[in-house]
């Protein structure tokens, strides 16, 4: 297994990085679509949303790749639903102290984090497999890459749908607000345009490089 | 090395029961522990953050009034609590109510409304949560859509409130919003319901003001400068 092999921060570097843009949550996996589309009707929203799941996700990945050697095969799934919940009960209790206007807006959504399958994802694909420092590397990167992805849908839909961008406005008074943006429906639109400018994005790159090594070859 | 050993050796073996019960008991106590200790912590914030958000908004359906106190009201049925809001010099300006429906064009509205008993007038309406459409039913907001809400701030209540559509001629009479006319009906609707069934409980004098809320500090400066009249002027209105 890769992680007895000796330290190399390298290494962590490319853990963490790999989550942000190359493995990126939503962008690649496509995962944690529920809250992804339920919360991002503003740049705000998203941002807190994203660090609620930051904070469950590195706290979760850190404990679970601790305790990896302990936890009986059998039973671990059930013991990292307790962890994840655990942790999603006390952001969940923690925003509700520090911004209520912010937890009014998200709502059931954070109690929902339990559910996010990236979460659970992560814990099963890497954390119970590799040690605390490379986990929780991953869970930052996957982490950030996810709020990144909540932070960019959010922000557009805010933009088109009320014309302002964290509350503060863009446009001026006459804009008139595209409406569709900031309900469900605006969610898939959105969602599904931002999925295919980064496809578009992905394919551009693989010619490229299909190209440049065909120019090596011959 | 050993690292490996041990992983290989924990999953080779077939743990017997007691240790996967043990192991889901631990993280179980555990959790709940760190819940707990979460929750002593931010309780009280939440609970006074609430208790903020409450009187904002009382003081802010009932014009001019600077402090509040809780008045419960009893019918056959039920009881419910209600505010009593009082200007700077402790007079007595009116009552906050709250009220809610399920009418709403998407789910719940929960609302407060200020009701002065001396003119029976309601003085000022605010929506506490909805969730109905933005840029449709939320103007029913006073922060989306300031008009909709100046219209309750003297509006007659009897017979009822009647909500219309094509301009209002009548105290009593709400102007729908223009394509929320479902989101109109149910702030008007929670208001006449409450007032049906609370309002002939109101006490029939109002409530002197009495000892003040001495948690903050503005109050606490003020009864040490006022000494005892503070409770004696209440029922002058």
């Amino acid at each position: 297994m890769s992680n007895h092999k000796p330290a190399d921060p390298s290494q962590y570097y490319a853990e963490f990085v790999k989550g942000i843009w190359k493995e990126n949550p939503v962008f690649v996996q496509v995962l944690g679509m529920c809250p992804m589309l339920a919360v991002t009707n503003s740049a705000m929203n998203g941002l807190a949303m994203g660090c609620a799941t930051t904070f469950v996700l590195v706290c979760s990945s850190l404990l679970v790749s601790s305790l990896r050697t302990f936890i009986p095969k059998q039973v671990r799934i059930t013991t990292y639903i307790i962890i994840i919940a655990t942790f999603v009960t006390m952001a969940d209790y923690i925003l509700k102290a520090a911004v209520p206007d912010i937890h009014k807006e998200l709502g059931a959504f954070i109690q929902l984090i339990v559910v996010n399958c990236l979460i659970l994802g992560r814990q099963e694909a890497f954390a119970s497999r590799n040690t605390p420092v490379r986990a929780v590397c991953d869970a930052a990167g996957m982490a950030i890459g996810f709020t990144f992805a909540l932070l960019c849908l959010g922000a557009t839909r805010e933009i088109l749908g009320s014309g302002s961008i964290f509350g503060f406005s863009l446009f001026g008074p006459n804009y008139e607000p595209w409406v569709i943006m900031i309900l469900p429906p605006g969610g898939f639109l959105m969602l599904g345009m931002i999925l295919l400018f980064f496809n578009w994005l992905q394919q551009r790159k693989l010619r490229r490089r299909r190209i440049a090594g065909r120019g090596v070859t011959t | 090395m050993t690292e490996v050993e041990l992983t290989i050796s924990s999953q080779r073996a077939e743990p017997s029961p007691f240790r996967l019960i043990a192991t889901l008991g631990v993280a179980g106590m555990i959790s709940g522990l760190a819940l707990s200790s979460v929750y002593q912590i931010t309780d009280p914030i939440i609970r006074a953050n609430n208790q903020r958000e409450l009187e904002e908004a009382v003081l802010e359906v009932v014009p001019g009034a600077a402090g509040m106190q809780e008045v419960v009201l009893t019918n056959a049925e039920a009881t419910k609590t209600i505010y009593a809001a009082y200007d700077g010099d402790d007079l007595f300006l009116g009552y906050a109510i709250e009220g809610s429906t399920n009418e709403g064009f998407a789910g719940q509205i929960r609302l407060i409304y200020g009701y002065d008993p001396s003119i029976k007038r309601v003085v000022g309406m605010k929506v506490l949560e909805s969730l109905e459409t933005p840029g449709l039913g939320d103007k029913i907001k006073k922060e989306k859509n300031p008009a909709f809400a100046a219209q309750f701030e003297n509006l007659a209540i009897e017979p009822t409130i009647v909500v219309v559509k094509d301009g209002k001629d009548q105290d009593n009479e709400i102007d729908a919003i223009t394509g929320a006319t479902i989101s109109s009906n149910a702030v008007v609707d929670a208001i006449n319901t409450e007032n049906k069934s609370w309002l002939q409980y109101l006490p029939a004098t109002p409530p002197a003001r009495e000892e003040r809320d001495l948690t903050n500090e503005e109050d606490r400066e003020a009864a040490s400068g006022e000494g005892d009249d503070a409770a004696t002027d209440g029922g002058g209105e």
